[in-house]
Parts: structure tokens; C-alpha cells; sequence
């Protein structure tokens, strides 16, 4: 068996994940970095995107906005205030909020927070390319 | 002496107050055990939490960040005063409240302007009537609040703070730390308090570590979520406490009722003891007449 690394997703809410896996590709705030087995201590900041990790040979993805990675004695942890597995993700409402998004952003209104609903159609956004990528 | 009617209708109407307050007690008790439950899943995220910030913070020039910095002069303090929604759990919400108008009185004292947020409608309704303003207002939160609220609350604060609205941010709340026991605990949140993020400074292993984009980097990210999660913390220990609170008041309530109910009993069988003995000495009286006529 390959050598693993232990991740470990939590949110506010719950513990979403504690498993021993392959390998692991987060959504940093520089672009995406890859964590492999015995990889050096390392801090990150995290963007709004997928994370995904390989286990047993599948690909299994988490939409993760607002967190930070820790990589310490080949553990990682991952705090992120919203994670979500793939299968839960409702691509529904990533598609309204999308819509809704989209529109607020092109009428322009002046009273619109530009950058909070900016980072709603991020999260629309990559909430569902997280869906498809699983799918 | 009240009638005899009188006394039983009591009993009818202490009994009923008893299988009330026996259903609450229950209620609340079913709550507390989904809140503590909230509590503990919140623990890993909110250790790890301060576990970074320690750690980042004994690493960088901790007043480099506006977040850390103490504002030389204070003139106006923003008071987050987290209570229930609902009253009947003891002296919980007087306590808060309590505590959030004498510590409103002493900051006033010392010459600075005082806001309140109030969390929690029992707050409100008390903080309404004092003379200090009331910058915002969150009511009817308490049972269905998630993080999102601790959010929507830190980030408020935070622009406002930077904005140089006002200059110190402190929480008031109930700390749940077990069954029986709830304390008012007070927290400074803003500036984020320097015995929580700056300690003794790390050496050794600090090169050890990488860091994406970098330490102050990681750290402009992190000390605002801090912030939330404090909130948050604040929100979820409250919601622990009241119930507790109201579990504890409950239970008191039953057991005094229990109490009531033998005694006015007691009451009961006495009165009724005596109106039979009237009854009886009627009797005999009438029969001695009739005998002697």
C-alpha cells in the first residue's frame, strides 16, 4: 500500500473528515499546491475553490471557502468556515445564487456590496465546478 | 379560612403549574443537550484556531496588524451584550444585564461614550430603557443562530473598528463551563487581546515552517476569522447557559410546587376535618334537643 497522509477537515459545525489519504491538492491563496505523504511543515491560507484527495485510488473533492491548511508531521489540517463534499453540494442553489449574482452585478446598482456579491458568484462558481469535477 | 372548594381549586391550579414547568424542564434539557453538542463540535475548530494564532503570533511583530494594536486613547466603547431570548431560566439574564449596565456606568464614568449590541431579545428589552444607545439589535436568534451570525456580527464590527468608529469592542456573555455552573464572562475582542495572540516568542522551529502567501500574510487572514470565532464562541456558551439556567429554574419551580401542593393538602384535609366535626356536633346538638323536648 501507498504511504498515506492524514487529513483532517473541520468547519465550525462539524468534523467533516479524518481519513489517511494518497494525496491531497487544496485551493491556496496563491493557486493550487499539492500535499504529498512526509511533506514539510507547512502554513497556508486557503481561497474559495475545490480541494480534492486521492484515496484508494479515487479522486474525492470538497468545495472549502475561507480557511487554512496546516501540514505538520505528515498531518494536514484544514479549518475552513464552509467545507462541503462534493455529493452534498446542491447545484441547484449554486445555480440560483449564481443567477442572482450575475444579475445584481450587471444592473450595477449603486447600493450593491461589489465585493460581497463578487465572492457569492465566486462560491456559486466554485461550488459548482466542484460538483462537476466529481460527477 | 378560605372554603373548601376554594383550597382544592388551589391544589387543581398548582398541579397544572407543575406539569408545566415538569415539560419545560424537559424541553430545556433536550436543548442543552443539543447545544453542548454544538459546543464540542465547535472545540476542534476553535482550538486549532488559537493553536495557529499562538503559534503566527509569536512569530511576527505582533502590533504590526491593526487588529493587535491598543488604541492609545479610548473615547468610545461598544458593548456586545449576549443574553436569551426568553426569560424563566433564574437570575441568567438579570446577571448579563446586570453586569453590561455596571461596566457601561464605569467605562461612562471614566469619560468614554458607550454603545450596546444586544444579542438576545431579554437584553434588548432591558438596555432599551437605559440611557445608552443601542447600535444594533439581533432578537429571536438564540435557537436557530449558526456561524454565519458570528460572521455577519465580527465583520460589522471589525469595518467599524478599522474605521475608527470606536475603539475597543467587548463581549458579555454567559460561559457555559459545566451543568451547574455558568458564570458572566467578560471579554475584550477588539483590539484582540494580547494575552490571547501574543505570547512568549517561539524560537527554534520557526524556520521550519512554509508559508503561503507568508507569516503576515496568514495572519491578516486569520486574526478577523479570529474575531468570529471568539463571537461565535461567545453565542454557542450563552445558548449552553440559558438552558442550563432554565433547566436548574425549572427544576426548582417543580420541586416548590411539590411542596405547595402537600401543604395546601394538608390544609385541605384540615379544613375538611373540621367542617365534619361542625357537621357532626350539628347533629348531636339537634338530636340532644330533640331528646330533651
Amino acid at each position: 500500500m501507498a504511504k498515506t497522509i492524514h487529513l483532517e477537515i473541520v468547519t465550525p459545525d462539524r468534523k467533516l473528515l479524518s481519513e489517511d489519504v494518497e494525496f491531497i491538492g487544496a485551493p491556496g491563496f496563491n493557486g493550487e499546491f499539492g500535499v504529498l505523504p512526509d511533506h514539510a511543515p507547512f502554513l497556508a491560507a486557503l481561497g474559495v475553490g475545490s480541494l480534492h484527495y486521492n484515496k484508494d485510488g479515487r479522486k474525492h473533492w470538497i468545495f472549502i471557502s475561507g480557511g487554512f491548511a496546516e501540514v505538520s508531521s505528515n498531518k494536514m489540517s484544514v479549518l475552513a468556515e464552509v467545507a462541503e463534499r462534493a455529493e452534498e453540494i446542491d447545484l441547484e442553489r449554486a445555480r440560483k445564487a449564481r443567477e442572482r449574482a450575475e444579475k445584481r452585478l450587471e444592473e450595477q446598482k449603486a447600493q450593491i456590496d461589489f465585493a460581497k456579491t463578487q465572492a457569492a458568484l465566486q462560491r456559486a462558481l466554485a461550488r459548482m465546478k466542484t460538483r462537476n469535477l466529481s460527477a | 379560612m378560605a372554603s373548601l372548594k376554594d383550597i382544592q381549586r388551589k391544589i387543581g391550579g398548582v398541579k397544572k403549574t407543575k406539569q408545566i414547568t415538569k415539560a419545560m424542564n424537559m424541553v430545556a434539557s433536550a436543548k442543552l443537550r443539543k447545544a453542548q453538542q454544538r459546543i464540542e463540535q465547535f472545540r476542534p475548530y476553535a482550538d486549532k484556531f488559537y493553536e495557529m494564532l499562538t503559534d503566527l503570533s509569536g512569530r511576527t511583530d505582533a502590533t504590526a496588524h491593526p487588529l493587535l494594536e491598543v488604541r492609545e486613547e479610548i473615547k468610545k466603547v461598544v458593548i456586545v451584550l449576549v443574553t436569551a431570548d426568553r426569560g424563566l431560566c433564574g437570575s441568567f439574564n438579570v446577571n448579563l444585564t446586570n453586569k453590561a449596565r455596571r461596566l457601561a456606568a464605569e467605562k461612562e464614568a471614566a469619560g468614554k461614550e458607550v454603545e450596546i449590541i444586544c444579542v438576545g431579545k431579554k437584553g434588548r428589552d432591558v438596555m432599551r430603557k437605559q440611557p445608552w444607545p443601542i447600535r444594533a439589535d439581533h432578537v429571536n436568534v438564540m435557537n436557530t443562530f449558526d456561524f454565519t451570525l458570528g460572521t455577519e456580527l465580527g465583520t460589522s464590527l471589525m469595518n467599524s473598528y478599522l474605521n475608527h468608529e470606536f475603539d475597543e469592542v467587548i463581549i458579555i456573555f454567559g460561559k457555559f463551563i459545566s451543568f451547574s455552573k455558568q458564570e458572566v464572562s467578560v471579554l475584550r475582542v477588539l483590539p484582540i487581546a494580547s494575552e490571547t495572540a501574543e505570547v512568549e516568542d517561539i524560537q527554534g522551529p520557526a524556520s521550519e515552517y512554509i508559508y503561503e502567501p507568508s507569516v503576515e500574510g496568514i495572519l491578516a487572514e486569520l486574526l478577523p476569522r479570529f474575531v468570529n470565532v471568539q463571537i461565535y464562541r461567545g453565542l454557542l456558551d450563552t445558548n449552553a447557559s440559558e438552558h442550563a439556567a432554565r433547566m436548574r429554574a425549572m427544576d426548582n419551580a417543580t420541586k416548590n410546587c411539590d411542596e405547595l401542593s402537600k401543604s395546601l393538602t394538608l390544609v385541605y384535609n384540615k379544613a375538611r376535618q373540621s367542617a365534619i366535626t361542625t357537621e357532626l356536633m350539628d347533629i348531636v346538638g339537634g338530636a340532644e334537643a330533640l331528646k330533651s323536648a
